[in-house]
């Protein structure tokens, strides 16, 4: 148990009178991808949510390398990354002033590090024009920037690929590859089909109790 | 705070700390955010401002124009027009953060969230209330206030809309989540802020009255102070219930 980052002990979460899921137990090591499945509606975003410490009305535990993360907030948001279906780009700021806050609640990180990723995501020469005026796959590639830069440790990406064209999710599916392989920890939900090898998924929608 | 002491205490974190960023960057980061955001959307500044004077000049024109009830009026006059534009502009406090989720990244950020809170309580202060004590003198002489009793006047609101400000950061926070939260913040918060208004008109009446105002003032100041110390706080809690829903 020394190398998971993540723990979560017998999750149980009721909303709106409908039990979601009931006595879910998973870690996630270093490097694992864990990808959530479900149909619509089966509680993914809310585990996302419960994992990140969002939303508390849940029961059981939730561990960051072996503490509650409720006892270890600063430490565990210090190493986590959650980007979830509201893509916190604003849109009166340009896509680099959006990065620049997003990293700036992280990590320091430079100027020429932010062009840098912003070329990567595709979105060189948008750099300084006001983010309403992008289109929805680029607002997202603005907040999938920060894959570029963060250094989390634990990365929670709710439905990342959302108006991101074809030559984009695989270019982000190779990243989250390459940071996979480098020690990253991943849960993400998607409709997509990955060709990531060595998935491990996790399906919600049908109650099971352990 | 204890927690951030044992995660630098903490040996095991393999992340160098140079990476990590520090508290004040954060809210230097914050604040600039903030600022860029508020005057790309000038409009929203000034609506509160030009609220503000209108509804002073409605006095003299609605009520009745003569000097000796506008004096008597015009520390009221002022301190509820104040009042109530502060208001005006308190819905748009976490409103745009939350809705395109900026909150959420706010919320899970390392650094204590009531100092983020209590940054962006500055900046919102610092862009309707500050412009606001700025019109005042010229809205007070046209309320008759005598020039003597205006620095008063400027004082106790210079102490009174950082508090109201404040307060309402608690009231924005707690409806953030709802349509129709402008209507809602108002009815919460502003019974909340009657001993400031009280205080605040108090000053300005005793000073008229030549009356020593040093214990009214005394008063504003400890509420003030209660309000900076406490209400990021609620604040800060009341936008974690918020961002969880």
């Amino acid at each position: 148990m020394s190398d998971s980052l993540l723990a979560a002990e017998r999750i149980s979460c009721e909303r709106d009178d409908r039990l979601l899921f009931a006595n879910l137990s998973f870690d996630v090591k270093a490097g694992d991808v864990l990808q959530l499945e479900g149909p619509n509606g089966a509680g993914k975003t809310t585990l996302l949510r419960i994992l990140s410490g969002l939303f508390h009305s849940y029961d059981g535990k939730i561990l960051w390398r072996g503490e509650n993360i409720q006892r270890c907030r600063a430490e565990f948001e210090s190493d986590l990354l959650f980007l979830g279906h509201k893509s916190a780009v604003t849109a009166t700021l340009t896509p680099l002033e959006n990065l620049r806050f997003l990293m700036g609640l992280h990590q320091q990180v430079g100027e020429s590090e932010l062009l840098l990723a912003l070329e990567k995501v595709g979105l060189a020469g948008y750099e300084y024009v006001p983010c309403r005026n992008l289109s929805a796959g680029q607002h997202r590639r603005v907040a999938l920037a920060r894959l570029y830069l963060s250094k989390a440790r634990f990365w929670v990406l709710d439905e990342i690929f959302t108006a991101i064209d074809k030559a984009g999710v695989a270019q982000f599916e190779a990243l989250l590859a390459d940071k996979a392989k480098s020690g990253v920890a991943i849960v993400l939900t998607t409709h997509h089909q990955l060709a990531m090898q060595s998935v491990r998924k996790l399906t919600l929608g049908q109650v099971s109790y352990v | 705070m204890s927690d951030s002491l044992i995660s630098t205490l903490d040996e095991g974190r393999s992340e160098p700390d140079h990476l990590r960023q520090d508290l004040w960057s954060v809210l230097k980061g914050m604040l600039a955010r903030e600022f860029l955001i508020a005057l790309r959307r000038r409009q929203e500044l000034v609506n509160p401002l030009v609220f503000f004077v209108i509804v002073i000049v409605l006095f003299p024109l609605g009520v009745s124009p003569d000097p000796g009830f506008l004096k008597a009026a015009s520390a009221g006059v002022v301190w509820v027009a104040a009042l109530l534009a502060t208001m005006l502009s308190l819905d748009r406090l976490f409103q745009g953060d939350y809705e395109d989720g900026a909150l959420e990244q706010t919320v899970l950020c390392a650094q204590p969230l009531y100092l983020l809170v209590l940054t962006k309580n500055l900046v919102h202060w610092s862009l309707t209330g500050l412009p606001l004590i700025v019109l005042s003198p010229f809205l007070a002489v046209m309320m008759n206030l005598e020039s003597e009793h205006i620095p008063v006047m400027i004082l106790t609101l210079v102490i009174g809309t950082p508090v109201i400000s404040l307060m309402g950061g608690i009231g924005a926070a707690l409806t953030v989540s709802l349509r129709s939260g402008g209507v809602l913040i108002s009815l919460l918060v502003l019974p909340l802020t009657i001993p400031v208004l009280i205080f605040g008109t108090g000053t300005i009446q005793a000073s008229i009255d030549g009356l020593p105002i040093g214990g009214h003032l005394a008063i504003m100041g400890a509420m003030l102070a209660l309000a900076l110390t406490l209400s990021p706080f609620a604040t800060s809690a009341a936008l974690k219930m918020s961002v969880s829903n």
